[in-house]
């Protein structure tokens, strides 16, 4: 039997006997071992089953993760233009230190701070409320910046630092058109919350005023994104996909640079600010508010003690006074008396009032500007005169006699009381004041008194010189009213039309022709030989003569100085506003609104004739050029 | 013998043990394929063919010879213990290998083929039939195994000494124990194991921690749980395949060919090659287990059942670990992480199941 053979294999030795029983008795406990062995297996297949087929893409995108290193490809902002396609806003390449949160140690960052000047405070606030995998922690990298990164960026020593090309935004030098084109920065924690921010990233760098905030949607480009598959090492294995970056659109604006320089230039040095605009269109050629800041100084994240000096400056070079100083208008609102006074039949052309230099009304006495005994007064003056020569009893008696809501009805249309709608951030809404609009105020009725002040753009009246500009600009348009607009290339927007007489409406602008082109016109410095100026300067009391006199106040007390100027008087197709501030008179802001005018009917002229633009500010931008190539030609004289 | 041994063999549990072997194999190629490990499928192969050859010579040589001669096997392997602390490697802190000409020996792993011969010769022998142990009895296995598992552990294994536990709990649970002496034994683990855990090693006692806290520390102690995870995820229901699974091939996961091998096996191979691999898996422990249960005496039937639980043991604790369900405890899958020592052992463990079946008509 083949048994017994193998037996003499199998029990070669050992002992037997004791081996030999029935292994019979523990099957039930083997039965209990097959029951725990199902068990342990439904454990690991539930294991597998949570991990691969309930979540499976939690972990393909953590693995995914793991393996794509990807590093932003910064999207270049759009340029921002003028209407010639000249460049204001420009961008040039910097580079930018980017940490992986991944890879970020805690103990390098002291290391990492002290090298690239960074606060270490500042720096661990940042990266700890960052959430996104990567996190930009310095701009604009210097030489020697980005060669200690480079020697310091690999396995031994700080591998979550990269290096990426960036862009930094190019102001003009010298804070040239900064309010106009506003500034970048990064994004601020409060904008984040906004809904209107909602595509947005922390450390997205975003307009933060000016055209940049305004139009930052059209600016903007599209970041894209490199990615790249590593190893745990961290090497670089293979190139995955690139979505490359999608630059910002070109912003073309309306500005004229050559305008734009002259009125900077016009304005060194002063307060104020300059707007120039095509009444046809509401096009904006030129806008600038002084004094100004350097936007460049803003890009990315401003330096404490710039930022320090910029807020304690008393003159506030931040604000855009173009459209949000609100100052009263001055004899520049005179026109508008006017042209209600003969609208409403109050006055007409002939009418006459005699001015001895000062007239009362209600029991207050109120002096023309030439008051004895330095003037005689005007004597008996009517419209064309009293326009020309800014007789205040004359516009006394025209607003005495149309009373505040009728004046008010045209200070209206003229748009004096809402904002015109520009398109920048922040414009502020200018005053005209009615019964209505001082009981909704005040809950106090009007006293009649308070109306003669109105009458020659004193009292509760502001204006913006923006607003002015618009309001005087549809005059000028002879009635109709366009909205003013920085953007190139939009349909021109009429805001309101004016049904007047068009005869009532030449007599106006025949008399701030007056103030230009004739004798005793008080803005005779705003001609230009060749072209019919029309005008109208402006003072604007801070405060009483009679408080000033007594007080050492000095400068900051003087009046403001408006001059507003368009040509040709026919058919306008520029009006200038300049405020000068503390300027005392209106003819000391004219020569700035003629040197603009010049500006614009020369260059006309060069068009006209074939003649290059000026080539010089297409190729170098630089204001401090820009202004350079001014200075022969428009030399300021006082 | 010869022929009619050959024939008599268990083969549905070659033929498991062979497919496991092969898909070791294929893995152990395809996660090592541009690594540092690259090649370690040759010898995998010669380590396979190797413990074929050792499994047939087991089964021929059968486990009651070996039982009868396990004094000096017990004392053997204790030799090679003692002889690893004293000549071995020491590799990442540990001294675990004595180097013998071109490879590397793990005595450790061949201390679980001596105990389970031990503990089945001493039930046999000590212990009659139908009856439970008593407290001597268990004092006695305890020291039986608590000697080679505290050397192993000073050098420092806890893993690979853990794997001697099984043994010893299927041994006394097969000869039987009364339902007082299982609550007190539980009792004083309850008592004892939180003692225990202060005087493990720190890197231990991270392991434990990071088990249950994987995402503390994700670039430490978490690190490896977190890896395997995600590598098993990315698996999917399909799995990504050699070229595309980016965990094993980038160096995410740690050590892919041996005690991650399933992690890379589930990333390639996806839930679908899971389920067929512990499928696998179920029979090659089922069928060990049925060759207990036509043992022809109480020896084999400790022998089979001894490496059942072991099997089972390794299963759950190096699969259970791949999912994060078990503490990184560093024991391999076996048959299918590459190594010799392991690989050998279970080929061993394999010889004397089929030493079983070969005599399991023999009355």
């Amino acid at each position: 039997m083949a048994k017994d053979s193998d037996k003499s294999v199998f029990q070669s030795s050992g002992p037997d006997i004791a081996f030999r029983d029935d292994p019979r008795d523990a099957a039930g406990k083997i039965a209990v071992f097959q029951y725990l062995t199902v068990l342990v297996f439904v454990f690991l297949v539930s294991g597998f089953w949570q991990l691969q087929v309930q979540d499976p893409e939690r972990y393909s995108e953590a693995a995914a993760r793991n393996r794509i290193k990807s590093t932003p490809l910064l999207a270049a902002r759009g340029k921002i233009l003028d209407r010639d396609g000249r460049v204001i806003v420009d961008n040039h390449t910097s580079y930018s230190l980017l940490l992986n949160r991944e890879q970020t140690k805690w103990e390098h960052l002291p290391a990492i701070a002290a090298a690239l000047q960074l606060d270490y405070g500042e720096l661990s606030g940042v990266i700890r409320r960052n959430t996104r995998p990567q996190i930009i922690i310095k701009d604009q990298l210097s030489r020697d910046e980005i060669s200690w990164i480079e020697a310091h960026q690999d396995e031994s020593a700080y591998p979550e630092m990269q290096l990426i090309q960036s862009w930094r935004r190019q102001y003009p030098q010298g804070g040239f058109a900064a309010h106009v084109t506003g500034y970048v920065g990064e994004i601020s924690e409060n904008d984040l919350n906004l809904p209107q921010f909602s595509e947005y990233h922390q450390g997205d760098i975003v307009g933060k005023d000016g055209l940049e905030k305004q139009y930052d949607k059209i600016l903007r480009g599209v970041d894209g994104q490199q990615r790249v598959q590593v190893d745990n090492l961290g090497h670089e294995r293979q190139m995955e996909t690139t979505q490359p970056a999608v630059a910002g659109n070109d912003l073309k604006t309306t500005l004229d640079l050559d305008l734009e320089s002259v009125a900077e230039l016009a304005m060194q040095g002063k307060r104020g600010a300059v707007v120039a605009m095509d009444p046809r269109n509401g096009e904006v050629l030129a806008m600038m508010s002084a004094p100004t800041f350097d936007a460049n100084k803003f890009t990315g994240r401003i330096s404490r003690t710039d930022w320090n000096q910029i807020m304690n400056d008393p003159y506030k070079p931040l604000l855009n006074r173009a459209i949000q100083a609100e100052f009263a208008p001055g004899s520049t609102f005179k026109p508008i008396v006017a042209l209600a006074g003969l609208e409403s039949g109050t006055i007409d052309e002939d009418t006459e009032f005699h001015c001895p230099g000062g007239a009362s009304f209600y029991g207050n006495y109120y002096a023309c500007w030439r008051h004895p005994p330095q003037y005689p007064g005007h004597g008996n003056i009517s419209l064309h005169r009293a326009i020309r020569e800014s007789c205040d009893v004359f516009f006394y008696n025209v607003a005495n006699k149309l009373g505040i809501d009728r004046l008010a009805e045209y200070g209206d249309i003229a748009g004096i009381g809402h904002k015109t709608g520009i398109d920048l951030p922040n414009e502020r809404e200018s005053t005209m004041p009615s019964t209505k609009w001082k009981l909704r105020l005040t809950r106090q009725k009007w006293y009649a008194g308070e109306t003669i002040s109105v009458g020659i753009g004193q009292g509760a009246i502001t204006v913006s010189p923006l607003e002015l500009a618009s309001a005087l600009g549809g005059i000028a348009n002879r009635g109709s009213w366009m909205q003013p607009h920085l953007l190139a290339g939009v349909a021109p927007k009429v805001l309101r039309v004016g049904h007047f007489n068009p005869e009532n409406v030449e007599r106006v602008v025949f008399g701030m022709y007056g103030v230009v082109n004739e004798p005793h016109g008080t803005g005779t410095t705003a001609a230009i030989p060749g072209v019919k100026v029309c005008g109208k300067t402006g003072t604007s009391q801070l405060a009483s003569n009679k408080f000033l006199k007594g007080t050492a106040a000095g400068r900051a007390m003087k009046d403001n100085a408006w001059f507003v100027g368009y040509a040709p008087m026919e058919a306008p197709e520029i009006i200038v506003v300049a405020l000068f501030e503390n300027g005392e008179h209106g003819d000391r802001a004219s020569w700035i609104v003629r040197d603009v005018l010049k500006a614009y009917f020369d260059k006309k002229e060069r068009k006209a004739k074939g003649l290059e633009l000026q080539t010089e500010i297409q190729d170098r931008l630089s204001a401090t050029t820009i202004l350079a190539t001014h200075l022969v030609e428009a030399k300021p004289r006082q | 013998m010869g022929y009619r041994a050959f024939k008599e063999l268990d083969w549905p549990l070659i033929i498991v043990t062979l497919i496991l072997s092969g898909l070791g194999i294929i893995q152990v190629y395809s996660a090592t394929s541009g690594t540092k490990w690259e090649g370690a499928w040759e010898k995998q192969i010669l380590w396979v063919l190797t413990g074929l050859i050792m499994m047939w010579g087991t089964a021929v040589i059968g486990y009651q010879s070996l039982m009868g001669k396990v004094l000096y096997l017990y004392c053997g392997v204790i030799g090679l213990l003692f002889a690893t602390t004293l000549i071995g490697n020491k590799v990442f802190g540990s001294t675990r290998w004595i180097r013998m000409g071109g490879f590397t020996l793990q005595p450790s792993e061949f201390v679980k083929i001596v105990l389970i011969l031990a503990i089945a010769r001493y039930l046999v022998e000590y212990v009659r039939p139908n009856t439970t142990l008593s407290w001597g009895d268990l004092g006695k296995l305890g020291l039986l195994v608590g000697f080679p598992m505290a050397l192993v552990m000073k050098q420092p294994d806890l893993g690979t000494s853990l794997t001697y536990i099984p043994i010893l709990v299927s041994g006394v649970s097969m000869a039987g124990l009364r339902w007082k002496q299982i609550l007190i034994i539980s009792l004083v683990l309850a008592v004892t194991l939180p003692i225990g855990y202060h005087f493990l090693k720190p890197y231990q006692k991270d392991r434990l921690v990071s088990f249950k806290y994987p995402d503390r520390d994700p670039k430490g102690t978490g690190f490896q749980v977190i890896q395997s995870r995600i590598a098993v995820g990315n698996g999917g229901m399909w799995g990504r395949g050699a070229k595309e699974s980016s965990q094993t091939h980038l160096g995410f996961l740690p050590v892919p060919h041996t005690d991650f091998i399933f992690s890379s096996f589930a990333e390639e191979r996806g839930f679908v090659g899971i389920v067929i691999a512990l499928v696998l898996y179920f029979l090659l422990i089922m069928q060990v287990v049925q060759n207990a249960q036509t043992a022809n005496d109480r020896a084999g039937m400790y022998v089979c059942m001894g490496v059942a639980a072991l099997l089972l043991f390794h299963v759950l604790v190096n699969v259970g670990m791949v999912v994060g369900k078990m503490p990184i405890t560093g024991i391999p899958l076996p048959l299918m992480s590459s190594g010799g020592s392991n690989t050998w052992s279970i080929f061993l463990m394999l010889g004397l199941v089929n030493g079983v079946r070969l005599r399991r008509f023999v009355n």
